[in-house]
């Protein structure tokens, strides 16, 4: 029998490498592509070109003929199959209906038409050129300032406005606050539209058992419990009859947060074959069909006192939602009007957001979600009014934050920050740079003529999602804590990681509470077959909501050890430490494993205890979590050619207590260069047509390992209260920080020449045009 | 139309009959059932399909299978001897120089020829070479970090 290791040392805290990685770097995981089936068939999707266009005929004749063509269904076909279901709710919003197949009217390049079954993924790809399409192409905009314009083609004939809805928020006494201020600062700042782009795209293979009318369905997806939820709705299927498996995920940064018509469409097409059928995203249609991010065009008023005292902001806020709505689609941007005092004490807040259709795919979560759109125009507003004050960035930010003795903090938008320091890590930063010498050898470079700059932000972010109430779907997680017969020690955790290392930061967690080692912790995800009703990983919140419903549901097995090292050591006076427990009076003790055994076995039971160790855990979080932080980066522009060189990079982030600093410094990292990609490359262009103009990595500039500088990351740790762990999550931070220090980095360099603003992506084309315009956009 | 094809795949020969515009990257996943090399761009602008052919890393999803006939194929499955893991391999799990793990296999096999053509690659040297294979979780860095790992153990 195997038994568990008694150790003093600590696992939570140290640079592990991960549990996950033996199946990830040989080249056996299981990701969806990889199911192979008996009689497995494959599907390819027919799309529109257009962006907007009447289906006038379809004529499937010559596709069905192809020989291996098992079907082909157009959207008559399923037409009992539920709508794409909008899971936000907001007053008076306007709901499209979003057929999987549409019927006779498309409304965005990519908009699924049908679908083609065959026996290989060749010939079906054959046959779907063989699908003809009568097309009736119809207005489109894709601009979503343009769509508001009177006259604008409607996407939605039914709303010629564009208009999806409204939503006005404030706090505080606004007018006021402007009434009374020294300055005001007005700028309009975009967050262009981005392209999520997980390594791996979406796919789906679906098996129907005829005989148990049951659908298993493997999707790379975010959040396999809601998923099936809502897909036993959408086709009408009992909920305890569709197993949804989540098998390895190439990643997702929120594109994998949703339920997608190819979703509910594979598992139409499995239950009309009676075979089991596989879809795999191309490229392609991962960058023309899978929601993309932000889409923001804001503009901000920031009134202030002349020594730099924020006194109000005001933001009117543009979002652009694509042609309908996927999953939470709508509630993005309310997520930036929350976040839109960033960490100043600011009481003061208005905000106006207006949601706009236009043809294009639908915006959703994209890592930080609503959070860096909000954080960029924040930061971008204070470096704005610094310039316009004569102060050092630095300075107006120390003089704003919160102070460290106002925690829990309400803020103007309704919500409560648990902790902070936030000059912590503002200042570690400037010591990492040398801030004050930094400035001397910027002034020495600007009288040689060279464009340094240095770019601060400091930024704040709304985490470990959420408080029920708060949340769409419910924001609690679940655990099931097992501890098997021979000690050895199963965690079933409702979060479904994606690449977060969960597995190792639940077991290095796990494996302390219970005094074993680590390689004793199996933890297993992502099954609904197997694993307790969850919600998900996103928003930066496996760990902090996650692993906080762990932490309970071994706090409730520790009592239940208890009672049975009580019962064998036939000692009323036990405590467990170290994974033995213990007789306080005589020191004898009785090892984990033992005790396990003895109630498995169950010979004899502690008074009113049941046989086993199992107990699972639902926690509720009472509020968010709010980790921050400052980047500092420093530029250089080349005047030549409009060239940004990334001279330095320092992120110091607070994410709470760190459960595993190798895995935060990798969240970081790939956060961070997540907001470099938006800073500097990225960009989702449509033509006025509804073209993607960039939809493939040809044209679409995802960073490169060489397009990067060294990363210099440093740490405070400043705990949650929220939950027992003291975490605050990681996983959004990078994206956050980065952008907005990145662009103010970009301005400084170029405010010799008087230039105040620049939107993202800063091409070299948009800063060498900047340039020779001596400074004028 | 088939083409019959023989070639060697991690040190085992075999023979396939295959469609001439099969390819190579599908015929390894889906023939020889080798699920190591991804497929995740088709245009082979991500690398996550990298497997290494006469000694040079190739993108599989710009090769045909018929292309492959009598030559020597290696792949991400074909690196651990034995249990024990290319000191690549063990690089890689040491640094954190893989999260979601999608581009892994591709990743590894590049990193291998860098280091085949480079032994003592430098910092640049090694972005550079990384170029052609696209990551969206790490930000590169802990790939940067395992190359040099590896290399200085060679």
């Amino acid at each position: 029998m195997a038994t568990t290791i008694t150790k003093s040392d600590t696992l939570v805290g140290k640079r592990i490498r991960r549990r996950e990685d033996p199946r990830l770097i040989t080249g056996t995981a299981t990701y969806v592509d990889d199911i192979q089936m008996p009689g497995m068939h494959h599907a390819v999707i027919v799309r529109s070109p257009h962006g907007a266009a009447r289906i006038k005929r379809i004529n499937i004749k010559k596709a069905q003929e192809l020989p291996g063509v098992a079907a082909v269904f157009i959207g008559k076909d399923t037409e009992k199959v539920g709508p794409v279901p909008c899971g936000a709710s907001l007053p008076g919003l306007r709901v499209p209906h979003h057929h999987i197949l549409a019927i006779d009217r498309v409304y965005f390049v990519g908009h699924p038409v049908a679908v083609v079954v065959a026996t290989d993924r060749y010939i079906a790809r054959d046959a779907a050129d063989l699908v003809e399409v009568d097309w009736e192409p119809l207005p489109t905009v894709t601009d979503p300032e343009k769509a508001l314009a009177p006259g604008a083609a409607a996407v939605h004939p039914e709303w010629p406005d564009n208009t999806a809805f409204t939503y006005h928020q404030e706090g505080g006494d606004v007018d006021k606050a402007f009434a009374q201020a020294d300055v005001v600062v007005k700028q309009r700042i975009t967050s262009q539209r981005l392209i999520p782009s997980a390594m791996e795209t979406r796919g789906v293979v679906a098996e129907w058992h005829t005989g148990d009318r049951a659908l298993t369905l493997h999707s790379s997806t975010q959040i396999p419990h809601l998923l099936r939820t809502i897909l036993a709705q959408m086709l009408g299927l009992e909920e305890n009859r569709l197993r949804v498996v989540t098998p390895e995920v190439g990643g997702g940064f929120g594109s994998k947060l949703n339920v997608y018509a190819e979703e509910a469409l594979m598992g139409f097409v499995a239950m009309k074959i009676g075979k089991p059928i596989k879809w795999i995203e191309s490229r392609r249609e991962n960058f023309t069909c899978t929601i993309q991010g932000r889409g923001h065009v804001d503009y901000y008023e920031v009134a202030a006192k002349r020594d730099g005292t924020i006194l109000g902001i005001k933001l009117k806020l543009i979002q652009d939602l694509g042609a309908y709505h996927q999953l939470l689609t709508p509630a993005i941007p309310t997520l930036s009007v929350l976040m839109m005092p960033g960490i100043y004490n600011c009481q003061n807040i208005r905000a106006d957001i207006v949601g706009v259709f236009t043809n294009a795919v639908p915006t959703d979560a994209y890592r930080g979600a609503g959070r860096p759109e909000a954080t960029h125009g924040i930061e971008r507003m204070v470096d704005i009014l610094a310039a316009e004050l004569k102060m050092d960035p630095a300075d107006i930010r120390f003089k704003n934050f919160v102070s460290n003795d106002a925690f829990p903090y309400a803020t103007a938008t309704g919500l409560t920050y648990d902790s902070g320091n936030y000059a912590a890590p503002l200042v570690k930063a400037m010591d990492m740079v040398s801030y004050k010498k930094l400035r001397q050898e910027q002034a020495q470079a600007r009288t040689d003529g060279r464009f340094l700059g240095i770019g601060i932000s400091t930024y704040g972010e709304i985490c470990a999602l959420g408080p029920s109430p708060a949340t769409p779907a419910g924001g609690w997680e679940s655990a099931t804590v097992k501890i098997e017969p021979s000690g050895k020690v199963t965690v079933m955790t409702g979060a479904s990681p994606h690449g977060q290392g969960e597995e190792t930061t639940f077991a290095q967690i796990a494996a302390d509470e219970l005094g074993v080692g680590i390689d004793d912790v199996l933890v297993v995800h992502g099954d609904t077959a197997i694993v307790q009703y969850g919600i998900g990983t996103f928003g930066s919140r496996a760990t902090a909501v996650g692993g906080a419903a762990m932490y309970y549901a071994i706090q409730e097995l520790k009592e239940k050890i208890k009672k049975y090292g009580a019962m064998l050591l036939e000692s009323d006076n036990v405590s467990f430490a170290n994974g033995a427990c213990v007789d306080n009076k005589t020191g004898k003790s009785v090892p984990l494993a033992q005790i396990a055994a003895a109630s498995y076995r169950a010979m004899k039971l502690p008074p009113n205890t049941e046989p086993g160790l199992v107990a699972t855990y639902f926690w509720e979080p009472p509020n968010f979590t709010f980790p921050f932080g400052a980047h500092i980066v420093v530029t250089e522009v080349d005047r030549e050619t409009g060239a940004i060189a990334l001279k330095r990079y320092v992120a110091v982030d607070d994410c709470g207590k760190i459960i595993n600093p190798l895995i935060v410094d990798g969240q970081v990292h790939g956060g961070v260069v997540q907001g470099l990609g938006q800073a500097l490359w990225e960009q989702a262009v449509y033509d006025d047509t509804g073209q993607l103009i960039t939809g493939e990595f040809m044209d679409y500039a995802l960073p490169k390992a060489s397009n990067i500088p060294w990363l210099e990351t440093g740490h405070t740790e400043t705990p949650s209260p929220v939950n027992p762990l003291g975490v605050k999550g990681v996983g959004e931070a990078g994206t956050i920080g980065c952008s907005p220090a990145v662009v103010n980095s970009v301005v400084d360099a170029l405010s010799p020449l008087g230039v105040r603003h620049i939107d993202m992506p800063m091409t070299p084309e948009k800063i060498w045009n900047l340039v020779q315009a001596g400074g004028k956009a | 139309m088939t083409q019959t094809i023989t070639l060697t795949i991690n040190g085992k020969k075999r023979s396939d009959t295959v469609e001439p515009r099969m390819l190579l990257i599908h015929y390894l996943r889906e023939v020889a059932g080798l699920t190591g090399p991804h497929i995740a761009c088709e245009t082979s602008l991500c690398g996550a399909c990298t497997v290494h052919v006469d000694g040079k890393a190739i993108k599989s999803c710009s090769m045909f299978a018929v292309q492959a006939d009598g030559r020597n194929v290696l792949t991400i499955e074909g690196l651990a001897a034995d249990g024990k893991l290319d000191p690549m391999q063990e690089a890689f799990w040491n640094e954190h120089a893989l999260q979601c793990g999608f581009c892994t296999p591709g990743m590894i096999m590049t990193a291998k020829q860098i280091v085949e053509r480079n032994p003592k690659p430098t910092e640049e040297e090694i972005r550079h070479g990384l170029e052609g294979n696209l990551c969206r979780c790490t930000g590169y860095q802990h790939i940067v970090n395992a190359v040099k790992a590896a290399a200085a153990k060679a």
